[in-house]
């Protein structure tokens, strides 16, 4: 654990290391490269799950779309919008650490704390932010295996905290607005029709949202696989994402799209705010601006706290709608603690995986992350919200009130 | 202050956030409600105020045209939408 004598440690694991000498020197340990991108790609499936509410909670949540279809559509849009922009892969891989001081174990150990946040968010149901879990880990640990001088300070104020805490209450706030506006200009509108059209507009907007979340979350896992790849050499330092990254990044995501993290849209569908058409409709067009205009400035934003924000304001936005507070409340602590708490995963694997040294270290972390996934995902079963009981009544937590004894599915 | 946050970008992102994400909105609510033949309004309260400006004239066909123009806006600013994710890469 004594990692700070680096120089001396370094090389006697070289030497310790068998495969250090039969290897080509330039690619460096593929094996090692292998463990991060496959990580990495397990970190985007992660993302596509858990943020699959943000686009299409409301539209389930109003029936505008049976789940399943909701699903499938998102997870198409995100593969679409997967490859219809690359800005923001540039911004994440050197934005935030110095990128000469990352390490291929800094950035694996960086995923699986983003990932086991992720997990842990995801079974508890809540909407937390995948980018910041990534961004939390990874700088975990590069605290964890260069000290404060690895962080980029002012990159991370800029581009992620002040953005986290704005973005929400701008998204709100847009809602809020268009709700009221919606709502106010509708009323004359028959129940029939109105119900019929806003269903067919929250589709739309929804499916923007799907796409902006493409363009905005496969980047962040493309930045950090760019980013492995120029750590071990394989790649120049400002060279752009590979083809093979772009294309499996989108299809990850796009799978975990698809496999609809139904606890978190839940949560945001049911749990925060009873959600009427025009309400969906007017908080996924204010995400979907908010997300498209400000990546347009470059900033990549967590499309769960602009979801989330819209979410309540469109709760605000009409009178008499009940908005759960202390749901939001312990999302917003969820929020809170992401940075930190995936911070220091990251920083515990890394220091792990560095102590035991090389590959074995690291796949050590591996497989200690594998099990803990898969514990999730056994946790999980016991109370599992599925696309066939996402949408019954909101009982104060994620788990569906219990089938009564002998109506069992 | 600067270095820390766009302020130019904030208040844009503000601002075409609000023409969009909630004027967008409110511009299909408003083709909606051309949608609706004048004087079939469920709500009577609703009714009675529509019902001045004109109910036995029922111009279906501007309320069509209203409607169409509206939805193709939003169509179109969707479109702008998405030329604006390529157009940054």
């Amino acid at each position: 654990m004594n990692s700070s004598r680096t120089p001396h440690r370094r090389l006697r694991e070289r030497f310790r290391r068998p495969d250090a000498v039969t290897q080509p020197v330039v690619t460096g340990n593929s094996v090692l490269l292998a463990l991060v991108v496959a990580t990495a790609l397990g970190f985007d499936f992660t993302n596509g799950f858990h943020d699959t509410g943000n686009a299409m909670a409301t539209s389930i949540a109003t029936g505008a779309l049976p789940p399943r279809v909701a699903v499938a559509i998102s997870s198409v849009l995100n593969l679409v919008g997967a490859f219809l922009s690359f800005s923001v892969a540039a911004t994440i891989a050197s934005g935030l650490v110095q990128t000469h001081l990352v390490t291929l174990t800094m950035v694996f150990a960086g995923l699986a704390g983003g990932i086991l946040w992720n997990l842990a968010t995801w079974y508890l149901g809540l909407p937390s932010s995948s980018s910041h879990a990534l961004i939390g880990g990874v700088i975990g640990a590069g605290l964890a295996s260069a000290g404060g001088h690895a962080v980029q300070w002012h990159g991370v104020t800029s581009k992620v905290i002040l953005p986290a805490v704005l973005s929400p209450v701008i998204a709100g706030v847009v809602a809020a607005v268009g709700t009221f506006l919606v709502y106010r200009i509708s009323r004359g509108v028959p129940e029939e029709l109105r119900g019929r059209g806003f269903r067919l507009g929250q589709i739309g907007s929804a499916s923007m949202v799907s796409l902006a979340h493409g363009t905005n979350d496969a980047q962040k896992t493309m930045g950090i696989i760019t980013l492995a790849l120029i750590a071990n050499g394989s790649i120049g330092a400002h060279a752009k994402a590979p083809v093979w990254v772009i294309v499996s990044c989108a299809m990850a995501i796009s799978l975990g799209t698809y496999v609809g993290g139904w606890r978190v849209i839940r949560t945001l569908g049911k749990g925060l705010v009873e959600i009427e058409s025009p309400q969906g409709m007017t908080a996924e067009a204010a995400s979907a601006s908010v997300i498209l205009l400000s990546s347009s400035f470059g900033y990549s934003l967590s499309t769960t706290h602009v979801a989330t924000g819209s979410i309540l304001g469109s709760g605000v936005g009409k009178k008499g709608a009940e908005v759960r507070w202390s749901v939001a409340g312990r999302m917003a602590v969820a929020w809170v603690l992401t940075l930190p708490a995936a911070g220091l995963v990251g920083a515990l694997a890394y220091a792990t995986a560095h102590g035991i040294g090389g590959t074995a270290g690291t796949s050590t972390i591996f497989v200690v992350l594998a099990a803990c996934a898969t514990g999730f995902y056994l946790a999980s079963r016991r109370t599992a919200v599925t696309a066939s009981n996402v949408n019954s009544q909101w009982s104060g937590s994620i788990a569906p009130t219990p089938v009564p004894a002998g109506a069992a599915l | 202050m600067n270095s820390w946050i766009n302020l130019t970008a904030l208040w844009k992102i503000v601002v075409i956030g609000l023409l969009m994400g909630a004027g967008l909105p409110a511009l299909f609510a408003v083709g909606l409600r051309a949608l609706v033949p004048r004087g079939g309004t469920a709500d009577p309260a609703q009714a009675g105020a529509e019902a001045g400006t004109g109910a036995t004239t029922s111009p279906a066909l501007l309320g069509k045209l209203i409607a169409a123009l509206c939805f193709a806006a939003i169509l179109a600013a969707m479109a702008w939408g998405i030329y604006s994710i390529v157009h940054n890469s």
